[in-house]
């Protein structure tokens, strides 16, 4: 045997061990460990590409390997949970740029590569440079450094449907005689792609779009796998695009809109021109009313939104939480699929604050137990607890699953005021009769709450 | 023209064993399950590799060298990040 073949067998080991590490993220006693085994995975599969005969430079190679492990590091460290999105998102985008320079320097090589591989290298520079300017667009909105708003200009939609024929016709271009004017010209307007693909999807979408691109991410690593020849790319990437795709699948169905709607509809534009007219108003509640629901509650729901993130509510929410407990209310923490701005944002957040993941309960367990629960109460949820989503059809979000909180006997609905959610909706719950305001900042608010019951 | 169907077939069979791994994970694991896989991502860094490590390569080896430091903050990084999230899923009472 060569080197090659015992690299080989490195890589089919790495695969093991990332197949063994996604299958155990998948359960919470076991998802640590599951982390470190895809950890110790990746160690492998770039340790045995060293043994490669072509491979020399080393110190190059470990310079890059130690600043890239500096910078993650920090970064990982230092986040705060509250900016987990936007990091996880900036952290796909570099994947996704790392895997368009692999193709790219596959190409300035100039082995003369023959139609198959040009046609990898066309996929891996396209998918890369998507993945890299979506996910970084991605970041911009999530940080809040533009706006989270769908943004729109004339012609968006010609603009966008134009690029992508373009990215066809190069593409075919390339792959026939790879010309590298045809390449270059591909990496420019696939990165044009990316920014203009993500600018129109507004905040509340993004759980939908982050799973997108993770799945993307790991797609351009597989077609970077197909320009070299490398199984284990192969094979890793495609575990983590596929299991994007089914993330990407799950989110759409929570907010019952298929996958085309979600890129191409710009929700959240239109700004609650749809929609029956409401009736009732909505009812203020001081704080120390408040405290006397809660007091005598048996049961009691939170529902959390992307409210109580902004406004880092979750240790306050966690307190309040412990001290009904202690005032013999059973605690739940509902959550809903798409809450928050990325796949389980909530949870994060929530575990974060030491709430134990007994209490966390998905929406399919906590509705059935909806007409039991004494208080709900909402915390910058809005969207997610819209009752016109099952009663009213002509809703823009009629048939989206909801927590419906509004069958509960009270309900308070933490609020910063009185605009609508990201929909740009009216919320029909809170002009219910059961429903109370509370307006405010949702963690002063739940802060006077924990103080009514301390004093 | 073999070596490709051979990858090929290696992607699909991968394929199918990612959807099936992934099918019934509980939403509260959404987020760490992504960030984890994000990581997984990073291993384009073997690719990055093979093109920095190379002898001679002027601007492709370069490229190369971009390539391995993004992929490991990718990796580095998104791993740290579950590690932490999931330091943070407690169950009761302990």
């Amino acid at each position: 045997m060569d080197e090659k073949q015992y690299i080989d067998l490195a890589y089919i080991a790495a695969s093991i061990l990332f197949i063994f590490g996604i299958k155990m993220l998948g359960r919470a006693e076991t998802a640590r460990k599951g982390n470190l085994l895809s950890a110790a995975g990746m160690l492998l599969a770039m340790v045995a590409t060293l043994f490669y005969k072509e491979v020399v430079d080393f110190p190059l190679i470990l310079a890059g390997v130690a600043i890239g492990t500096a910078v993650g590091w920090v970064w990982a460290v230092k986040v705060k949970m509250t900016g987990m999105p936007e990091l996880v998102a900036l952290f796909n985008g570099f994947g996704g740029l790392a895997s368009l320079l692999v193709g790219w320097a596959e190409f300035e090589f100039g082995k003369s590569p023959d139609a198959v591989t040009r046609v990898a290298i066309y996929a891996a520079v396209l998918i890369g440079a998507v993945t890299f300017t979506g996910s970084f667009v991605a970041y911009l909105k999530l940080a809040g450094k533009m706006s989270g708003r769908p943004t729109f200009f004339p012609g968006q939609k010609a603009v966008n449907a134009v690029l992508f024929v373009t990215l066809l016709v190069l593409g075919a271009i390339y792959a026939a005689q790879g010309p590298a004017w045809a390449l270059y010209l591909i990496i420019a307007l696939s990165l044009a792609l990316g920014v203009l693909g993500v600018l129109p999807i507004g905040g509340g979408d993004m759980p939908v779009v982050i799973a997108f691109l993770n799945s993307f991410s790991g797609l351009a690593g597989a077609a970077a796998g197909f320009v070299i020849l490398n199984k284990v790319l192969i094979v890793a990437g495609c575990l983590v695009g596929a299991s994007g795709i089914i993330l990407t699948i799950i989110m759409c169905k929570a907010m019952n809109r298929t996958f085309g709607n979600v890129l191409f509809g710009g929700f959240g534009a239109a700004g609650g021109s749809a929609g029956g007219t409401i009736e009732g108003e909505m009812k203020a509640v001081s704080a120390e009313d408040a405290y006397y629901v809660l007091e005598a509650a048996q049961s009691v729901v939170f529902v959390p939104g992307y409210g109580m993130a902004v406004a880092q509510a979750q240790h306050v929410v966690k307190e309040l939480g412990s001290l009904l407990e202690r005032n013999g209310a059973e605690v739940r923490y509902a959550i809903h699929p798409v809450a928050g701005r990325m796949p389980g944002h909530m949870n994060v957040l929530l575990a974060e604050a030491d709430v134990p993941y007994e209490q966390l309960c998905e929406m399919d367990s906590v509705n059935p137990t909806m007409g039991q629960v004494d208080v709900a109460i909402i915390i910058g949820a809005n969207d997610v607890v819209n009752p016109a989503a099952s009663d009213d059809p002509g809703s823009p979000i009629y048939g989206m699953p909801i927590i419906k909180a509004h069958e509960a006997r009270t309900v308070f609905a933490l609020k910063r005021g009185k605009g609508t959610g990201f929909s740009g909706l009216e919320n029909a719950l809170f002009f219910r009769e059961n429903c109370r305001m509370l307006y405010g900042d949702a963690k002063e608010t739940i802060a006077g709450l924990v103080g009514q019951f301390k004093g | 023209m073999e070596t490709l169907v051979l990858l090929l077939f290696v992607f699909i069979l991968a394929a199918f064993l990612g959807f099936e791994l992934i099918q019934k994970v509980p939403s509260q694991l959404h987020t760490p399950l992504m960030s984890g896989t994000n990581a997984i991502s990073g291993i384009t860094v073997v690719g990055a590799i093979l093109a920095c490590g190379v002898a001679d390569g002027a601007f492709g080896k370069w490229l190369g060298f971009a390539a391995i430091v993004l992929a490991t903050v990718n990796i580095v990084g998104g791993y740290v990040v579950t590690d932490r999230m999931l330091g943070m899923f407690k169950k009761k009472g302990k």
